[in-house]
């Protein structure tokens, strides 16, 4: 799209690119480009030398059992989070979407832990799950359920998909609402005279037409899950136990700033880069169909 | 409604109820665990209803941090430097994106489709997977604990200059027109009629883009070693992770419900401008 009118001046359009241009290039383009670099070299220890060794970084990375490892829990995590919140968030949307009376007061609650930070939404169900005085944790074992999620690799992995899904589920909830409401009635209403009940005709209209809107909110969800949720994972399990909640993001970090294996690092930080380059394609992809509908 | 199903109405409340009962329930047991004093938080089953102490907790968080010990900061400092670090984002955002949008819509230049797919690729690298080349850029700069360390380096944002430029492609080239025609410059085009105009939009980015600044982690966490620039969502969740022998959860409770209240206040109070903003950030 381009405007049919425009001003005619020689530097003035370059001044007020400058600040947004500068900003990129020295905080985005320069650090990428380094990462890029960082990512076929090897430092020793001192940063003295550096040696140029092509994809070795890559390949030692491929080795690692760990980073396996890594990367089964992140797919295991984020398709969780994904499937968990995408589910629960149209429930509480489609139930919303019939209640007239009282929608508003429901919908300001749904619309907090939106503003709750990824970090704190984690200090919020760690002291629920601690494991000597959380109330939940209590509860459970009060039916016989020992939930301990400072020993217990799977019930880490369990708590922080919980605390990710509660920390996303507004935002998945208003786009569903939004989306169920712009569904022509005079549709509904001519499935109902037909004689089909509602859940006929969730299923059969709207449903369909909110197919669109999932499968935007089911990449958002998936981007959030691979690097939204640092906070989630540094605030309640650091990784652990072991390694059963260390995803990729938060291995990113600790091989960098931990473990001061920069090449390492810069590699897994270029293989993320290409999977949120794809998401986002998929993603844009998708946008301009829905555009053509 | 199309028909009236009153067993179905009310089956839909009770599935609400409960979904906002749940997703309500970790606030208020923050909220509840910050009004009760250390003893009673330590012996299971904790309350569930509010206690006496909410004022004394408040007071020792804000004015001494976590049990006054070494190392914890009082949550005033940390709430200010959150605030300082979150509005300088915002208002940096704003500012350089809407002239950005403005040149990219109203200007034929040499390198024009240039910058703006250069805006465009930055949505595709999170900071948070570039982390430790762009802390390196930020150390090299000396801006390490410093406010400009925690603000610049975010504040480059192709979202806000994708929906500034969609709102300005959305304008009737009228009023361009008209404006030239009447002798008026592109900047006093810009400040009396594109700016007045976008009124609603910068309304809505403002809530998401605060929401943003202020929920910051991973970004802060690296770039302040100095107590006196640490930001609160940073300080609640470090004072977690240094797990006492005998832990103090009213102090930590009443810290983390200081470090949501800001946001949760600014979506509650500008929902319409929120629920906008989200939806339209994401065209």
């Amino acid at each position: 799209m381009e405007k049919r009118v425009t001003f005619n001046e020689r530097w003035l359009p370059y001044l007020l690119v400058a600040p947004q241009m500068v900003i990129t290039i020295v905080f985005f383009f320069w650090p990428s480009a380094q990462m890029l670099f960082q990512s076929v070299v090897v430092e020793d220890a001192f940063g003295g030398n550096t040696k140029f060794v092509w994809f070795e970084n890559f390949t030692s990375l491929l080795k690692e059992p760990a980073y396996y490892d890594s990367v089964r829990v992140t797919l295991v995590f984020s398709f969780l989070v994904a499937a968990v919140g995408l589910a629960l968030s149209l429930l509480l949307a489609v139930m919303a979407d019939r209640i007239i009376r009282g929608a508003s007061a429901y919908k300001t609650i749904l619309v907090w832990p939106y503003a709750v930070a990824p970090a704190v939404a984690g200090v919020l169900w760690g002291f629920l799950f601690n494991p000597s005085v959380g109330t939940v944790s209590w509860l459970l074992h009060g039916i016989g359920i020992d939930f301990n999620y400072v020993t217990n690799g799977n019930q880490a992995l369990i708590l922080i998909v919980i605390a990710a899904v509660w920390n996303q589920v507004s935002y998945n909830f208003l786009f569903f609402l939004a989306g169920l409401q712009s569904i022509p009635k005079s549709l509904i209403e001519a499935a109902a005279i037909d004689g089909a009940g509602p859940g006929r005709r969730f299923w059969d209209i709207a449903f369909p037409l909110l197919s669109p809107t999932g499968f935007f909110l089911l990449v958002v969800n998936i981007i959030y899950a691979f690097f939204g949720t640092f906070g989630v994972v540094a605030s309640l399990t650091q990784g652990g136990p072991g390694q059963a909640t260390n995803i990729l993001v938060y291995k990113v970090w600790n091989d960098g700033f931990r473990g001061q294996d920069l090449g390492g690092s810069s590699a897994q930080s270029v293989i993320l880069m290409l999977v949120v380059i794809l998401l986002t394609v998929v993603q844009f992809r998708f946008i301009e169909r829905r555009v053509h509908y | 409604m199309v028909e009236n199903r009153p067993w179905l109405t009310a089956f839909s409340h009770l599935v609400v109820l409960l979904g906002v009962l749940v997703i309500a329930f970790p606030i208020w047991m923050t909220f509840v665990a910050s009004t009760h004093d250390q003893a009673t938080m330590l012996r299971p089953p904790v309350p569930i209803w509010p206690g006496t102490h909410l004022f004394e907790n408040y007071r020792e968080v804000i004015l001494n941090g976590y049990g006054g010990k070494v190392g914890s900061v009082p949550l005033a400092m940390t709430l200010f430097n959150s605030m300082v670090m979150s509005l300088g984002i915002v208002i940096g955002k704003l500012l350089i994106s809407i002239i950005a949008a403005f040149a990219i819509v109203y200007f034929k230049f040499p390198l024009r489709m240039t910058c703006f797919w250069a805006i465009f690729v930055t949505l595709m690298l999170p900071v948070e997977v570039r982390i430790v080349p762009t802390y390196g850029v930020v150390a090299n700069l000396g801006m390490l604990d410093s406010y400009a360390g925690l603000i610049v380096p975010l504040i480059a944002s192709a979202t806000a200059t994708f929906l500034f430029r969609q709102f300005f492609l959305s304008v009737p080239d009228e009023l361009a027109e008209a404006a030239r025609v009447d002798g008026a410059g592109p900047m006093r085009f810009f400040f009396d009629i594109l700016l007045p105009m976008s009124r609603t939009s910068i309304a809505a980015l403002f809530v998401i883009q605060f929401i943003y600044g202020w929920n910051q982690y991973l970004w802060p966490l690296l770039i302040t070693t100095k107590e006196s620039f640490y930001t609160v969502v940073v300080t609640v969740s470090r004072q977690v992770q240094v797990t006492d022998a005998v832990p103090q959860w009213n102090l930590l409770m009443a810290m983390a419900m200081l470090a949501m209240l800001p946001p949760v206040i600014v979506v509650v109070f500008m929902q319409r401008q929120f629920v906008r903003g989200l939806v339209e950030t994401e065209k």
